[in-house]
């Protein structure tokens, strides 16, 4: 029977929730337990609906596997149109505060749900589909362990499912950027696990004998989260039957493990990772290959040893040593050389082939992509620096950073890597419109520079307004004063990211007329075609 | 096993470890002779779909 064993297990989980659901000994919980039973028991009645008792048609092993990547693409364009929307509705609601619905659609529940939504919904399926890509493609191996692949992407799916509904229903564990309860963390422990197992896997069945620099960047994303995820998340549920749990660690070693955590997600998850997409997809597109491989190597292991030691300059003028917040400070600044090695190797694996970034509006959203990751390392190690930090921490500039480096790296080399694969995946000769990705190119780099630009200003502004004193010492501005000042940028912030959302948008309809096999009929790029002649 | 026991290993013979692990990858990746194997490895994506 087909998907016997699925069902069978899928209805004891939902019925699981269900009972959890029933003797919860909190609201939220059996309210979240809720969530997970419908949605647990709706998968399954779908598998219901298309279970059959024929004998299964056998599977061709020699080809890769890419069905769970397919559902990876299209999942990475929902979930990014979804992350950015809920962005610009909380931008909005900065910008006009009424906008806030109680109780579940206010900022402080929406917040994380746009940071998560974009870093692990829309960043995540990015790097699960897109390594799955990888790893296939340049092991020359098909994915390893049959049908654990879609154990991994549905798994990671229900894991986003917990955690978007969680916070909504007011269930936190305020840790940045890992803000879900332990029994959502638990799961998401075993979906990694799977994942880890499933690439590694693919590696060791490799028929080429090289494992290339794409896949150590890979594996070094999924081995890193599964560390910082493990030690962050270690604490105590209260109770089994609810949500709250206590962390392992208080005070400042506390501050420390959520940072050590948090810059990390910022230096393997949202870098290494998508460094594993360049190293691929650059070399790809343009059809070159990449500029130095051994460049490549030494940017590697130099972001292995260098970044783990980055997170406490995110903790600078607080209880956390001295020495320790130098030593973050000094390896974010030694972080300078890795960064910009790799964006060298990636800008410059083009050399040669720099014409394309005229007629391939894909090679140029790479480009940016790979300008901006430059852009955002050299910012970065400058903020940690102590004296800057004082300035510029807890202000907008801050968000203007993370965005820089959000939106112009993570969306952009993401957008690149989802435009090629689409079209081969499908097996479709191209992209339904190359001129509708040139649209999405430039609402995104505009809408990238107006996000970045106004918030550069209003970040310092609010620095200096907090820390303005008259000649007797006393305060010039009061808090509120500072907040009142930031109306129009926050404005402006809000339309920059309604710019590159619509930019979002154009992909999400690009990419499903593509995968529905239509093609538009348009102008070829200027350039792509050599010129016509008269005859003579 | 106690915090300041932990320290002092950390930084001595764990410091010394993994500078001496990290010079030796450096090491190995600019080897003379790697070039060749590094064109070579550099090509893998470029060969099939």
């Amino acid at each position: 029977m087909k998907f016997g064993t699925e069902i069978v297990v899928l209805s004891l989980f939902a019925f699981a929730a269900l009972v959890a659901a029933g003797f919860g000994v909190e609201g939220p919980f059996r309210q979240h337990m809720g969530v997970l039973f419908f949605a647990v028991a709706g998968f399954t009645a779908i598998l219901l609906r298309n279970t059959d008792f024929k004998p299964a048609a056998p599977i061709d092993t020699s080809a890769y596997m890419d069905g769970p990547i397919r559902y990876g693409a299209i999942a990475t364009v929902f979930w990014g149109v979804v992350g950015m929307l809920v962005g610009v509705i909380i931008a909005l609601q900065l910008a006009y505060p009424h906008l806030n619905i109680q109780p579940w659609f206010n900022f402080g529940r929406l917040r994380p749900l746009h940071t998560s939504g974009v870093v692990f919904a829309f960043g995540g399926n990015a790097l699960l589909c897109t390594s799955l890509y990888v790893v296939q493609r340049t092991c020359r191996a098909r994915l390893f362990g049959g049908k654990l692949a879609w154990f991994v992407f549905w798994g990671y799916q229900l894991f986003i499912v917990m955690a978007a509904t969680g916070y909504l229903l007011g269930i936190t564990e305020a840790r940045e950027y890992a803000e879900p309860e332990w029994y959502v963390d638990l799961w998401l422990t075993i979906v990694w696990v799977a994942y880890l197992i499933l690439f590694l896997g693919t590696i060791l069945k490799r028929k080429e004998p090289h494992i290339y620099v794409a896949n150590w960047f890979y594996l070094s994303f999924i081995v890193t989260i599964a560390m910082l995820h493990v030690v962050n998340n270690l604490s105590m549920p209260a109770s089994f039957l609810g949500s709250k749990s206590y962390s392992a660690f208080s005070g400042v070693q506390d501050a420390l493990t959520q940072w050590w955590y948090g810059h990390n997600a910022v230096g393997f998850f949202l870098t290494a990772g998508f460094l594993g997409m360049m190293y691929y997809f650059v070399p790809k597109q343009a059809n070159r290959p990449v500029y130095s491989y051994r460049l490549s190597i030494v940017h590697f292991w130099a972001i292995i040893f260098l970044y783990i030691w980055a997170g406490p300059h995110h903790l600078h003028y607080t209880a956390l040593p001295d020495w320790a917040q130098t030593l973050g400070m000094a390896f974010s600044i030694m972080l300078w050389m890795p960064s910009w090695g790799g964006m060298i190797n990636g800008l410059m694996t083009l050399s040669g082939a720099w014409d394309k970034l005229r007629t391939d509006p894909i090679i140029r959203m790479m480009v940016m992509a790979v300008a901006f990751y430059g852009m955002s390392t050299f910012e970065g190690p400058i903020m940690s620096i102590k004296t800057v930090n004082s300035l510029s921490h807890y202000t907008d500039w801050t968000i203007g950073h993370v965005h820089s480096g959000a939106l112009g790296w993570v969306g952009m080399i993401s957008f690149g890597a989802i435009y090629y694969m689409v079209p081969k995946l499908w097996n479709r000769e191209r992209l339904y419109s190359l001129r509708l990705v040139t649209w999405h190119f430039w609402l995104a780099t505009l809408g990238i520079v107006v996000y970045a630009a106004v918030m550069w200003v209003s970040g310092i502004m609010q620095g200096l307004m907090w820390r303005e004193h008259d000649e007797q010492g006393f305060l010039v501005y009061s808090f509120a004063e500072t907040v009142a000042a930031m109306h129009p940028f926050y404005v402006m912030r809000a339309i920059g990211g309604a710019m590159y959302l619509t930019g979002a948008l154009l992909m999400a309809w690009n990419v499903t007329m593509t995968i529905l096999g239509h093609q538009r009929e348009e102008q070829p790029m200027p350039g792509s075609e050599p010129a016509l002649r008269p005859a003579e | 096993m106690s915090y300041n026991l932990m320290r002092e290993f950390a930084d001595s013979w764990g410091l010394l470890a993994m500078a001496l692990f990290f010079v030796g990858c450096i090491a190995f990746a600019l080897r003379p002779g790697g070039k060749t194997q590094a064109d070579q490895a550099a090509q893998i994506p470029l060969k099939d779909d």
